[in-house]
């Protein structure tokens, strides 16, 4: 517990509050596919976050993984069920 | 109090973990479509790898690899010359586990609308009641 403000924290006060809007707006978008896409980019941005915090190794697990793969069944997914969602 | 105060604010990633981990609770929780809840547990594990690996971060530090190589096995390393390493590779396999996780829970998800033909929870629990 003995994180403090890094060397980088322009990036930090950058990145942070880009990914709180992003998860903010993945889950408020009523069309599926727009939510879908969103939460790649919430990825991307942690895959950014996670370079500047020193942890490499995450950083393209997370760009491989989390913003690709992941992305690609949601968006699947979100086309093949009814596009709209109520709330 | 003012020291206080800079003690809080300047660990802005942990209150950017919190945000994030009820933004994601609230997905799950409050959310009508099942897709969304999806993402909101993916939200809610993407803050918890950000708590873990914001507590691996040094100040002043570089990437976890050596910076001399084989030859120089005798010399000490210093360790706090590198970040620590151990939470990445944790959360490495949490990454990893949440993939498969949502890959799962997606199926799940297509066979529900394959046998009641909607993803909303409310009208799925209304063809569940007829």
């Amino acid at each position: 517990m003995t994180w403090d403000a890094s060397l980088l924290w322009q990036f930090d006060l950058l990145i942070l509050p880009m990914v709180i809007i992003c998860a903010i707006a993945a889950l408020s978008f009523k069309d599926l596919v727009s939510c879908a896409v969103i939460s790649g980019a919430f990825s991307f941005l942690m895959c950014l976050l996670w370079t500047e915090m020193l942890a490499v190794d995450v950083a393209f697990t997370e760009a491989a993984v989390g913003a690709g793969v992941s992305t690609v069944l949601l968006l699947g997914t979100a086309l093949h069920v009814k596009r709209k969602s109520k709330d | 109090m003012e020291d206080l105060l800079a003690y809080i604010i300047s660990r802005y990633n942990y209150w950017a973990a919190i945000i994030l981990l009820l933004i994601g609770l609230y997905g799950m929780i409050a959310k009508n479509n099942l897709l969304k809840k999806v993402i909101g547990m993916t939200i809610f594990q993407a803050a918890i790898i950000l708590f873990y690996v914001s507590i691996g971060d040094k100040r002043g530090a570089t990437i976890p690899i050596l910076a001399h190589g084989h030859d120089g096995a005798h010399q000490a390393v210093e360790a706090a010359a590198y970040a620590n390493p151990l939470p990445h590779v944790l959360m490495l396999t949490a990454i990893v586990v949440g993939v498969s996780t949502l890959g799962v829970a997606l199926a799940i998800l297509q066979k529900i609308y394959r046998v009641h033909g909607t993803i909303e929870e409310d009208e799925i629990l209304e063809t569940i009641d007829q």
